[in-house]
């Protein structure tokens, strides 16, 4: 058995694709390469598949990052040959590596994400810049989520505006247990519609412990 | 018309308050899109009903590989979106539009529907209506699509006469490529659109029903359905092909979860066994099998094509295939154990099919599904499905000792000739069963009753026959629902509501369409969906059009009775129907037709091709 790690890209094709059904695109994308996957042991053994951090349903990525438990004792180039070559629309496989079977789960290593926002209104850019030294310029504010109030402040790493034509957000989001900030949420402190922007994940950052 | 640019754009604010928004963005694997300006005709297929319930049909999969397969031709798809975008586009005034290029549907050549069943006639009123295409087809100028519809539900198309352009009778594979040969010519003629229908009416297996008139009696019943042109056929003679082609291999494969992810080879088509209710085995003949080595070609293929975890092996009675241990066999060497699950339905009440599941086992994950249909002699010897109780049993108890833990078993009921006791026998048969299941495995048995009711189809031996009354139904359900209860048992059973608007469609006539037009504009659709068929806006729109629909359902119709679908041939011909509904009124049993023809009607009709094609793939008799 060997673990490997892929980094891959999330195109429009699979922007309303959710995670669940992900895990099932991944296996097809193996089925389909003929690379066998390794099955949990019991009475509806599943294949170990292991995504980073979940993708907010209508959001596309850069960063995604999946980790595969294969019952194969092919070399990583011929796997990533297979991998590439079975992909689908959608996906733009980017790195295919090796990881000791027993590192540290992959979702247990994510410390934050990078989101980009096109925003598709004709907003002011100097309004909205306005907005993000107000929100920045704040010590905590409170929110709620499923009936639980919070604060997004501190999981606000950085904000800035990354191109005024068309109106890009570039926001750094902590993404710890329990400490997960979203960009809607952000969106809708700077009173931006997040029904009326494009929203791609550009980075995961990792802790390589 | 919009611009597929500009859908998109619009597409962008409504897609992320609708559920499911994968159903409506197409770009699945296996799709083919072709460059918009690069092919001379535009189809599109559509399945009229939801994106999850339309992509596993194997009709509109077959059809896009063989349309795709023309470089003068894209063929696209759409499906019937669900209430909530139904609403967002009508708001936003965006048009039904292709899932492979977003071009408006009413932008297209040809729209194909499959209609595969008759709760989907008003859905397939509604994607016109939300194509911005008008619904009836007298209204529908030259610049419109040309609408054509196939699939079972065509062997009456009279009932969806009035939306129709041109019908299918019959298997698509050949007729769809010569449907779009005539198109073009016509579109290149630049004539009227009555050339193009004169036209599709030459081709076999296409009717055109603006082309035949409809006369009525006094009592109100049908005297003839006539061409109104010279040259249009008395009778439209369905298409087959001799020989079955090799199965699609390149099944889309969905980003979201649908109803059924998986590959399905047809391993035959039609089945010899003659059960008398039976429509797909009147309708399907004759027989033919695929050889074993292109079903598993065809499953290695589409395996490498698609990476389904889930193989299906379909046929109307897959112990009949000629060379099924074999196919079982080789199936069982090369695929089990790879965590695929295969299943194998529609298997005889025998011990034999409890082996051939158990090569094909994986997880063993689900029941073993049964369909004995009735419990009594009688009722087995009118539908001529002659099985016997010790089978059964016997069946069942080789089912829970190999380590399944629930059987299904399928039973009708709702036949005129049914008697109380013929429904008390299958709460008896039932507990035996399960009582079987208790001695071998305890607790752990299962068995779960399906029992739906019978609707008389047409082109049936019980085409004659009048459904059962709604309140026998309802008697009869709830003896089955207060006995058949117990540890391990379990019932479900079809609506009667839903039942009769079945029955009254399916043998309805031309007059129907009126009725159908005012329930949809009442607000019907989804009318296969059980938490969406308005019964009573249907009983409102039947009030309305000043129809009875008994005289549809619930009336025996006498042997010389024209029917509406008389002029649709099956090739099996109304004498032998009427045969076989007398021998079911005696109880008579009629051979399966491997062992002796029965003279059905199909040999005659299709001789030459048979003669043509020779050999073990037609279990016809062979003609010199």
């Amino acid at each position: 058995m060997q673990r490997i790690r892929i980094s891959y890209n999330k195109g429009i094709e699979l922007q309303y694709t959710g995670n669940l059904d992900m895990h099932k695109v991944w296996e097809r994308i193996f089925r389909r390469a003929c690379l066998p996957l390794a099955y949990s042991q019991g009475f509806h053994p599943q294949p170990k598949l292991q995504q980073a951090a979940p993708l907010p349903l209508g959001f596309t990525s850069k960063a995604e990052i999946l980790d595969v438990w294969l019952d194969s004792d092919e070399s990583i180039e011929e796997i990533s040959k297979k991998i590439v070559s079975t992909a689908q629309p959608g996906i733009t496989v980017r790195e295919v590596k090796n990881i000791p079977l027993l590192s540290e789960p992959l979702p247990n290593l994510v410390t934050a994400s990078e989101y980009l926002i096109t925003c598709d209104e004709d907003l002011e850019p100097a309004l909205i810049q306005n907005s993000i030294q107000e929100f920045l310029a704040k010590t905590g504010i409170e929110r709620e989520r499923r009936g639980k109030p919070y604060d997004l402040r501190p999981l606000v790493q950085s904000l800035t505006v990354e191109s005024a034509h068309p109106l890009t957000l570039k926001m750094l989001l902590s993404s710890l247990p329990g400490a997960t900030g979203r960009p809607e949420e952000v969106l809708e402190e700077l009173k931006v519609d997040p029904f009326t922007v494009d929203i791609d994940r550009t980075l995961l950052v990792l802790n390589q412990l | 018309m919009p611009y597929p640019s500009e859908i998109r754009k619009q597409l962008r604010r409504i897609l992320p308050r609708v559920q499911k928004p994968g159903r409506y963005v197409g770009g699945e694997l296996n799709q083919v899109v072709k460059e918009w300006d690069s092919v001379e005709t535009h189809f599109s297929l559509i399945f009229p009903d939801i994106y999850d319930i339309g992509v596993p049909n194997l009709g509109i999969m077959i059809l896009y590989e063989i349309l795709n397969k023309r470089l003068d031709v894209s063929c696209e798809r759409a499906y019937l979106p669900w209430l909530d975008m139904e609403t967002e586009l009508r708001q936003a005034n965006i048009p039904l539009y292709s899932l492979e290029t977003y071009h408006p549907l009413r932008e297209f050549d040809i729209l194909g529907f499959t209609i595969p069943y008759e709760t989907l006639y008003t859905n397939v009123l509604n994607v016109l209506d939300l194509s911005g295409i008008p619904v009836k087809a007298a209204e529908r100028t030259a610049d419109f699509p040309l609408i054509i519809a196939g699939g079972h539900s065509a062997f009456n198309p009279e009932p969806m006469a009035e939306f129709i352009d041109a019908f299918i009778i019959g298997e698509g594979e050949e007729v769809i490529n010569d449907v779009v040969n005539v198109y073009q010519t016509w579109k290149k003629s630049g004539l009227e659109k009555v050339v193009l229908f004169l036209q599709l009416s030459q081709i076999q297996g296409v009717y055109v029903p603006s082309l035949y008139n409809p006369t009525y009696a006094e009592d109100g019943t049908l005297t003839a359905v006539t061409p109104n042109s010279p040259s249009a056929p008395k009778t439209i003679l369905k298409r087959i092909i001799p020989v079955l082609p090799d199965p699609p291999t390149h099944f889309f494969v969905p980003s979201i979860d649908v109803v059924q992810n998986r590959i399905a080879v047809e391993i035959m088509r039609g089945c010899t066994r003659g059960c008398r209710f039976c429509h797909a085995g009147m309708i399907n003949r004759p027989v033919r099998e695929r050889p074993v080595s292109q079903i598993v070609a065809g499953i290695e293929e589409a395996l490498a094509n698609t990476g389904y975890e889930e193989i299906a092996l379909l046929s109307l009675s897959s112990s009949d295939y000629t060379h099924i241990n074999e196919l079982v066999q080789e199936i069982s060497d090369k695929f089990v154990g790879k965590h695929l699950s295969i299943s194998l339905p529609s298997l005889r009440i025998e011990s034999f099919s409890v082996e051939l599941m158990e090569k094909l086992k994986g997880a063993r994950q689900g029941g073993f599904t049964l369909a004995p249909e009735a419990a009594t002699d009688t009722m087995r010897n009118c539908i001529n499905k002659p099985i016997t109780t010790d089978d059964l049993l016997t069946t069942a108890r080789e089912i829970y000792s190999r380590g399944w833990n629930t059987i299904k078993l399928y039973f009708m009921i709702g036949h005129p000739e049914e008697t109380i006791e013929d429904v008390e026998a299958i709460v008896k048969l039932c507990k035996q069963v399960i009582g079987e299941g208790h001695k071998i495995i305890g607790k752990k048995a299962n068995l779960h009753v399906g029992v739906s009711t019978f609707v008389p189809k047409p082109q049936t031996p019980f085409q004659w026959v009048a459904a059962d009354v709604q309140e026998s139904i309802y008697a009869k359900q709830k003896i089955l629902r207060d006995n058949l209860r117990g540890p391990g048992l379990k019932f479900t059973w079809s609506n009667p509501k839903e039942t009769i608007l079945e029955a009254a469609l399916s043998r309805g006539d031309r007059r129907l369409g009126k009725v159908i037009y005012t329930a949809w504009q009442m607000g019907a659709k989804f009318d296969a969906w059980q938490d969406q068929y308005q019964y009573n806006t249907w009983l409102a729109a039947f009030e309305a059009c000043g129809i009875d629909p008994n005289f549809y359902i619930a009336r025996t119709r006498p042997l010389d009775e024209v029917f509406p679908w008389d002029h649709i041939s099956t090739g099996v011909t109304r004498k032998y129907l009427e045969s076989e509904y007398k021998k079911s009124l005696t109880g008579e049993f009629t051979n399966d037709c491997r062992e002796d023809c029965n003279s059905c009607g199909i040999l005659p009709v299709f001789n030459d091709m048979r003669r043509e094609h020779p050999g073990q793939l037609w279990l016809c008799p062979e003609v010199k």
